[in-house]
């Protein structure tokens, strides 16, 4: 199992960040995990087209949010971070993946508790509040969830806060000062410079994340968790979209097998005429 | 009120997403203006005013806006957007990047990844990986939309003369800085363009074995695609997955080698036109959404069908 090493010395004592408040020796880092759908669950609509049917379907993370609470742990296992604290905005029930997030590595834990459905907007504003309250350097989110497929958060929390931002991060170097990022990019990868504080968004290549241990499991259930409401945070939650429908996609028609490569060429060419 | 559309280019061509995302702007209707924004991009700007349908170009020409660092592109584009309706931007990495900010600045919702405008406020996007289509409306005072450039016509390139007008550049932020890019160069068409797609999964064992895919995409014109498992392999490069969380693409011919179909992989490639898939595995799930389904080893089927097309 891999935990702290009190031995290792910190890279970064002595050297002069330009923290975000707080003291040289500590460099605190926030991270936001989501409460989703699990990742091989193929969803349904419901059959009002109000949305689709979440009852009694495994929910988990969000897979790009383990990659940011790995990152986090790294982190902190490298001596760069001094404390990783997990935040997640959604109901009750994610209080489950605070402890998971907590049994990875994760110090402490905050729940924002809203049965409301929360636009990515709403969650930005009570991040910027918890930010605000928690003055961390750094704040790493996954990229998009995959439930709203919005990829959004991030970014505004960004330019809520005023931080640097580097999103769709696969590699992340810290140097004096700063933070140095690769980013996934349409055309190929690229190479940014961040000066803190920063927030970052994980995409798939960042880790791969660690599994719980049993043991870190059931420490994990002794790590604080504060639970919070929009309200005591002084966000109200509203949006300027409404859901009018949710349907399901148009379906394909069903295709053939073709027994070898010349009738798959003759198909192609006489039937699709697509070469 | 007119329609902003953001112009997507690298300082010295536009990207033809530009021209789809115009297709999305004048599917909602009204005056369409583009943004230029970059360094160095004055004949990027010059080009796009001969869009057919822009009638003003905006051109914000300064080393700030060189690489689209969202810290400095997304307050200008905030300063602008005031005077528009609707502020459109490819749900590209780039649009991806900087439009949220844009969002969060002005203080309304961003509506993610539209694939089709039912009227000025109301669009469809997909969500849960294209499981479901989410109709939604706007009640914003400024609509902040990426677009999925994939599900508009791209209008022509031709036609239009619009007027070139400078805008003011902001100071550079510093929060951020360019350090290096690593652009991968082919002259294979681009995976959002190309007619024809072939696409490797986990079943190509190695990046040598990609090749077999290169020689089929030019012998049929088109580009090469990965699955996620073939990227985290490091048989291709990132810039080539196909999915969810990838590039989503819509050729008029997707052949799948190797790829069991994963939702997150359909994703990104079940609008293409025509959907081929080889998988050794008569019960993959590919073949689901494919129109011919071949069930052979890949190593003897794509070299059998490079030599036939
Ligand atoms: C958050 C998240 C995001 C994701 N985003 C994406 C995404 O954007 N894009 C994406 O693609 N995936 C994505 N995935 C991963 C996805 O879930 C699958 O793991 C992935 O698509 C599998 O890739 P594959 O089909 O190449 O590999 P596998 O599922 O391993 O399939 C390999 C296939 O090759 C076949 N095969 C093997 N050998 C041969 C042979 N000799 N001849 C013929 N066939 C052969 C096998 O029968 C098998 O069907 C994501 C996952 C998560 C959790």
């Amino acid at each position: 199992m891999k935990g702290m090493h009190p031995e290792q010395p910190c890279r970064f004592a002595g050297v002069n960040f330009p923290l975000y408040q707080g003291d040289e020796e500590s460099m605190k880092v926030l991270v936001a995990v989501k409460r989703v759908v699990d990742y091989n669950v193929k969803v349904r609509v419901k059959a009002d087209n109000s949305g689709v049917d979440l009852a009694n379907v495994k929910m988990s993370m969000n897979p790009f949010c383990e990659i940011a609470v790995e990152e986090a742990v790294r982190l902190k296992e490298k001596g760069v971070v001094t404390e990783v604290v997990v935040v997640s905005i959604g109901p009750n029930a994610a209080q489950e993946q605070l402890r998971t997030a907590l049994a990875l590595g994760g110090d402490r834990a905050i729940l924002v508790e809203t049965e409301a459905e929360v636009g990515s907007l709403t969650v930005a504003k009570l991040l910027k509040a918890v930010v605000d309250q928690e003055q961390p350097q750094l704040v790493i989110l996954g990229k998009q969830a995959i439930d709203s497929d919005n990829n959004q958060t991030g970014q505004m929390l960004a330019a809520l806060t005023g931080f640097a931002q580097g999103t769709f991060i696969s590699k992340v170097e810290a140097a004096e000062g700063s933070f140095t990022i690769t980013r996934e990019i349409d055309g190929g990868l690229q190479k940014l410079a961040l000066k803190l504080p920063a927030i970052l968004t994980t995409d798939l290549r960042l880790n791969e994340p660690r599994y719980a241990s049993l043991p870190n499991i059931m420490k994990a259930k002794k790590k604080p968790l504060d639970v919070v409401t929009p309200e005591s945070l002084g966000v109200e939650i509203r949006s300027t979209l409404e859901l009018v429908k949710v349907e399901a996609p148009e379906e394909r028609k069903p295709g053939i097998k073709v027994a070898s490569v010349a009738e798959l060429v003759d198909k192609l060419k006489n039937e699709a005429k697509v070469i | 009120m007119a329609i902003l559309v953001i112009a997507e280019h690298n300082n010295s061509a536009l990207n033809p997403a530009t021209l789809n995302t115009v297709g999305a702007a004048s599917a909602i209707g009204g005056d369409i203006h583009l943004l230029v924004a970059g360094s160095g991009c004055a004949a990027v700007a010059e080009t796009a005013a001969k869009i057919a349908g822009v009638s003003q170009v905006l051109l914000a020409d300064d080393a700030a806006y060189a690489h689209q660092l969202p810290e400095n592109v997304a307050p200008l584009i905030a300063g602008i957007a005031p005077s528009y309706s609707h502020v459109l931007a490819p749900a590209s990495t780039n649009g991806k990047n900087y439009l949220p900010c844009v969002a969060a600045l002005l203080d309304v919702d961003q509506i993610s990844d539209i694939i089709a405008v039912l009227s000025a406020d109301t669009f469809k996007r997909p969500i849960y990986a294209g499981n479901a289509i989410a109709t939604v409306r706007s009640s914003a005072l400024i609509k902040v939309i990426t677009v999925r450039t994939t599900a508009f016509e791209a209008v022509a390139a031709e036609g239009g003369s619009a007027s070139v007008e400078a805008v003011a550049a902001l100071a550079d932020s510093g929060k951020s800085s360019f350090i290096s890019e690593d652009i991968a160069k082919s002259d294979r068409p681009d995976l959002g363009s190309a007619k024809v797609i072939v696409s490797g999964g986990r079943g190509l064992l190695s990046s040598d074995n990609f090749q077999l895919l290169y020689t089929l995409a030019d012998k049929l014109g088109g580009a090469v695609g990965a699955s996620r498992a073939a990227v985290d392999a490091g048989f291709a490069a990132n810039d080539l997955q196909v999915g969810q969380t990838g590039k989503i693409v819509a050729p008029d011919l997707y052949i799948a080698v190797g790829i069991s179909g994963a939702i997150q992989h359909l994703a990104g490639m079940k609008d293409s036109k025509v959907i081929v898939a080889i998988n050794k595995d008569p019960e993959a799930p590919i073949f689901q959404v494919a129109d011919y389904g071949l069930v052979a080893d890949l190593f003897e089927a794509v070299p059998e069908l490079t030599q036939a097309v």
